[in-house]
């Protein structure tokens, strides 16, 4: 039976997942570069949407949510042969084309968050590699894994909107592409800051917004879950924020906007793998335990691991996905929360699990995904072409008149 | 008659307007650039991590005048200017050969 509350608030959901890739992800990631690139990053993002479509047609739906192996799944849905005008998704009230599409667009944002490490000297058809490939090997099995009835699913995992699944897939992956292609030629000491803070703010806002879609749209119903998980992702955001720019205001002397807009999107991907399960009271605490923590991942990861991660996946996401998934158990305690299927010590060690064998399995995939996109067609653009802005040298198109 | 070129702060510009009008100056050409002093530019900070800016955005005005009021506009200018703190600007004084105001051919002092 199809309900048409549900279906029509898992439609509203979809559109506002990929409105975060394109353009919230696009703007937030372009504003951060220097002016020379913006529009190698708004293609990037652009190309890798397209390219996700097409490969979760052709398979990647198919091997993620069909058949019920452990690893993976089947091609029985290839090329969505199964997807009718009537028939509901199994064990829910939305059409089939619906839970397709839905889970399409989380299937794009996650190879498009790795862009994040590797802008301003990758080339153009390595990202296109690398994301097809990422797609396939990483992606799929783990959403399978967790989303999908395999292993990680079998054993009571919980990851309401991918905390593990998007966030520690991308995280990894992006720091084992950026010590793979290697730091940019100024970096750390001689790159343009971001070329344009107000852009990177609208698509901070924008990813937001989009961000109830992912999360109380992954209650895939319209129902008390959908309202919970909007709140306390709500909350977690603005909670973060507020942490992310007292610490700058602290450290610095100065809050600055672009450090306050990156703690809303550390507070919104720490929430997410504990967004259907947890209350209010836990989503200001996670949120600030995320502004703090994605802070520190920062630091970690530029400075004293000296990896240009140039827009900081790893610290962010990587770090704000692996810290909600691991917390979640514990505060789904506090008011508002779920019943745990468990002992909470039992859950804390299966949701330790999912996040580090996922961990360890992106980094091992991502490694051979990029040695082998090295080995043939190659990773880095020459060093001209970085000098010059790969906006003109890759697109051949400018997005300024003049390139600061 | 000279060519006065001030490098100033952005947010001078209205004052210094102010001032030159205020004595009867009546002409200025004005664009943006970006330069740097004795400090060689300065830093910001984004996300914990520190940026060399090497350039900061000043405004270029060019004013010609006749001599006899080369001091008043240098005084005008830079009262209008002056904040007191580093990066203020500066003027450069330029000898001017010719002037003409393209509507009447009028030529020298007469055509500023
Ligand atoms: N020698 C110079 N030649 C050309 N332009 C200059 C020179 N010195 C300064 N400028 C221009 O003037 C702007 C402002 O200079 P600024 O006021 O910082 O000078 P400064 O010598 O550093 O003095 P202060 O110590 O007061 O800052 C610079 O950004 C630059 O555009
Ligand atoms: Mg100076």
């Amino acid at each position: 039976m199809i309900d048409s509350g549900d279906t029509a608030w898992v439609i509203s959901a979809t559109a506002l997942v990929l409105l975060m890739t394109l353009p919230a992800l696009a703007l937030f990631y372009g504003g951060l570069v220097q002016a020379k690139n913006i529009l190698s990053v708004l293609a990037q993002c652009f190309a890798v949407a397209c390219l996700a479509s097409v490969l979760w047609f052709l398979c990647g739906y198919s091997l993620a949510f069909s058949g019920t192996g452990a690893w993976i799944g089947d091609l029985q849905a290839a090329l969505l042969g199964n997807v009718t005008r009537a028939g509901p998704h199994p064990g829910l009230k939305i059409p089939e084309s619906v839970f397709v599409m839905f889970q399409m667009t989380f299937a794009i944002i996650t190879p498009a968050l790795i862009i994040g490490a590797y802008v301003e000297r990758i080339k153009f058809c390595a990202v296109l590699l690398i994301s097809a490939l990422w797609l396939l090997i990483v992606y799929v099995p783990v959403a399978h894994w967790v989303w999908g009835g395999g292993w990680l699913a079998q054993r009571g995992v919980m990851d309401y909107a991918g905390g593990i699944v998007v966030h520690v897939t991308a995280g990894i992956s992006a720091l084992v592409i950026a010590i793979m292609l290697g730091a940019r030629h100024e970096f750390p000491h001689g790159i343009r800051p971001p070329h344009s803070p107000w852009m990177v703010m609208v698509g901070a806002s924008l990813l937001w917004v989009g961000w109830f879609g992912f999360n109380a749209g992954s209650a895939l119903s319209a129902g008390g879950d959908a309202g919970m998980a909007m709140l306390v992702t709500h909350l977690s955001a603005a909670t973060a924020t507020l942490v992310w720019m007292a610490i700058e205001w602290i450290k610095f002397g100065k809050p600055s906007l672009v450090g306050a807009v990156t703690g809303t999107i550390a507070g919104l991907a720490c929430i997410t793998p504990a967004s259907g399960y947890v209350g209010p009271g836990a989503a200001v605490l996670l949120g600030a335990l995320a502004g703090g923590v994605c802070f520190l991942g920062v630091l970690l990861v530029k400075r004293i691991m000296q990896v240009d991660d140039a827009l900081d996946v790893l610290g962010v996401h990587g770090v704000g996905g692996a810290l909600g998934s691991l917390l979640l158990p514990f505060l789904t305690l506090l008011g508002g929360g779920v019943v745990l299927a468990r002992p909470l010590a039992d859950q804390f060690a299966v949701q330790g699990t999912g996040v580090v064998v996922v961990a360890i399995w992106s980094a091992i995939a991502t490694f051979a995904i990029t040695k082998l996109t090295a080995l043939t067609i190659g990773l880095r653009v020459d060093a001209e072409t970085e000098t010059v802005g790969l906006d003109f040298a890759a697109h051949g198109e400018t997005g300024y008149h003049v390139n600061r | 008659m000279k060519l006065i070129v001030a490098i100033i702060q952005p947010h001078r510009l209205d004052a210094v307007r102010e001032r030159l009008t205020g004595v009867d100056i009546a002409g200025l050409t004005v664009t943006e650039v970006r330069g740097y002093g004795r400090q060689k530019g300065h830093t910001e900070i984004y996300r914990g991590a520190e940026y060399q800016i090497a350039f900061r955005p000043k405004l270029k005005l060019e004013v010609a005048v006749p001599d006899a009021r080369v001091d008043d506009a240098l005084q005008a200018i830079t009262e209008g200017s002056r904040t007191g703190k580093i990066g203020d600007g500066k003027i450069f004084v330029l000898d001017l050969e010719q002037a003409l105001r393209v509507r009447t051919g009028e030529t020298g002092d007469i055509a500023l």
